[in-house]
């Protein structure tokens, strides 16, 4: 199996596009022309660093380089100069990609060794028929807590095991994610084999990138719960009119969901659970926070979802094969789940999500996750975000405390946004044990979202 | 505000919160006889780092016992 053959597999061309947000790619005409030119046949058999700025780029050369590279290793945007040189040794990769015309010193590849490649938009004609020759692993990295990046190891299929034939008609998929992380990576090979997509940049804004999905009719389009609020709160998410609408990546809130609902009252709004290690779990589509109990050890599945001490686990094809890397823990348990470090809790026959192991707020001895104080508070109809984490404390190791942005004339003036903060920690006191309930509130006018689409933690 | 009026504000501001019943704050009342728990110590704690700036347990040789060990500790010049 390899991506061309696939997308070729009836004998037409595939009938979909790229859309850049500098230019635009008719996927048929890499049946004659290529974004590598000579590149293409010299990066054969070899361990490719894509570390392409612009996300089209890196998408043309996936295109081309599944079947020929022996591993393409998916640098995200951000990925530190410093993490680099390590990123190409655990990856055993003998050459790097960039973009054309780019300096190749910029700060991610500086001072790297092997084959240079550069590519871009602008297509070469091909001069031999694309051939297969490798079955190419594709190795993700894992938006490190603080230390170097893991290398995760995919396939082409584990990567395309959720896909399910259905949808016969021609999609426009659009994405806020980066189409080098997993989330955006579904996306880009959904669409390809769907359709077309439309891919952000980080070098535009949300209302940019939502009038360019917007021109190109976006049909579907997926982000995670911090990108769906920063689009609600651009004031453009109007422009657009899509069937569909997915979250990931986070935990998505009843709030979120309700005010995506509202935003979008003809979409299906889906949250779906995926990691980078763990593949796709599965997809809600009834609009409510969490996921039937009734998922969990239902047999035949083609995910197996098991909770164990309170953690989510996952087994299925979809999963990742591995860490690359010397000293690469082990990915899959003894019983072959891979642990999402997600918790989750029981409620009235569904489970919901309550956090990460590793975020977790110790309050003297006692356990606070902030995604579910984080809940509660955008639940407040004038809010729009919050972030909780923990202070130092003297006494108790740690309190808890909220930092949060309101929703656009939600509270005029210093006054009401008292009155404001006020109905927040009612709401708290309210619905949650005392230790959970923030000692103090501050209003701010935004919150830092990453590369990768998440709220920053800063002890996550 | 006296410091010390600040602090008796802040036990009595917290312990309507916790909904506690607080004792009479007098120098010799044992903390852990205030009717406050461990939580309510935090959050006056921290907020009165915010009003004041300092957090004297950062250098306290001792830990205070009394509310009126608690009232010096902030008293005290900050080091």
């Amino acid at each position: 199996m390899w991506l061309w053959g696939s997308l070729t597999a009836s004998g037409a061309p595939p009938s979909g596009c790229l859309h850049g947000a500098g230019a635009r790619i008719e996927l048929a005409t890499l049946a004659g022309a290529s974004s590598l030119g000579e590149g293409l046949e010299a990066l054969r058999g070899r361990t490719v660093l894509i570390a392409a700025g612009d996300p089209l780029t890196a998408a043309l050369a996936l295109i081309e380089l599944d079947g020929v590279a022996r591993r393409m290793v998916l640098c995200p945007p951000d990925l530190s100069g410093a993490h680099a040189p390590a990123v190409m040794r655990d990856s055993g990769a003998d050459a790097y990609l960039t973009d054309a015309g780019a300096d190749a010193g910029a700060a991610a590849v500086r001072g790297l060794e092997g084959l240079h490649v550069s590519a871009g938009p602008a297509l070469q004609a091909l001069g031999l028929a694309r051939r297969h020759s490798h079955d190419t692993e594709w190795i993700l990295l894992t938006s490190g807590t603080s230390g170097a990046p893991k290398l995760v190891q995919h396939t082409l299929a584990s990567l395309t095991s959720a896909f399910s034939a259905e949808e016969a008609s021609p999609l426009v998929w659009g994405t806020f994610y980066d189409i080098r992380r997993y989330g955006g990576l579904q996306i880009l090979l959904r669409a390809l084999y769907h359709g077309s997509l439309v891919l952000s940049s980080a070098a535009e804004s949300t209302a940019d990138f939502l009038a360019r999905a917007a021109a190109a009719g976006v049909t579907h389009i997926s982000g995670t719960p911090s990108h769906w609020r920063r689009a609600l709160m651009s004031g453009a998410a109007a422009r657009i009119s899509p069937r569909y609408v997915r979250l990931s990546g986070e935990i998505a809130d009843q709030a979120i969901l309700d005010s995506l609902r509202r935003a979008f009252p003809q979409a299906i709004v889906a949250h779906a659970f995926a990691s980078t290690e763990a593949g796709v779990g599965f997809e809600v589509r009834d609009g409510l926070a969490g996921f039937p109990a009734a998922l969990v050890g239902a047999p035949g599945a083609a995910v197996d979802i098991d909770v164990a001490g309170g953690t989510l686990r996952l087994r299925s094809a979809g999963n990742a094969t591995g860490y690359l890397g010397a000293h690469a823990p082990a990915l899959k348990d003894s019983d072959g789940f891979v642990e999402t470090g997600d918790r989750v809790e029981l409620r009235d026959g569904r489970y919901v999500f309550i956090g990460r192991g590793g975020g977790v707020i110790n309050v003297g001895g006692l356990k606070v996750y902030p995604e579910e104080v984080e809940a509660i508070i955008n639940a407040h109809p004038g809010v729009r975000m919050s972030l909780v984490e923990p202070r130092r404390s003297p006494i108790t190791g740690a309190v808890v405390t909220a930092q949060v942005v309101l929703i656009e004339g939600a509270a005029a003036g210093a006054r009401a946004e008292e009155l404001l903060k006020g109905e927040i920690m009612q709401a708290c006191r309210r619905q949650l044990a005392a230790h959970k309930v923030p000692m103090s509130i501050r209003i701010v006018p935004a919150l830092e979202v990453s590369a990768s689409g998440k709220l920053v933690r800063p002890d996550a | 505000m006296s410091v010390r009026a600040t602090i008796t504000s802040l036990f009595e501001q917290v312990a309507r919160e916790q909904q506690r019943k607080l004792s009479p704050l007098s120098d010799d009342l044992r903390l852990l006889e205030s009717g406050l728990d461990s939580l309510s110590f935090a959050l006056i704690v921290a907020r009165l780092e915010d009003k004041l700036g300092h957090d004297p347990f950062d250098t306290a040789e001792s830990f205070p016992v009394t509310f009126g060990d608690f009232v010096r500790l902030y008293e005290s010049p900050s080091r």
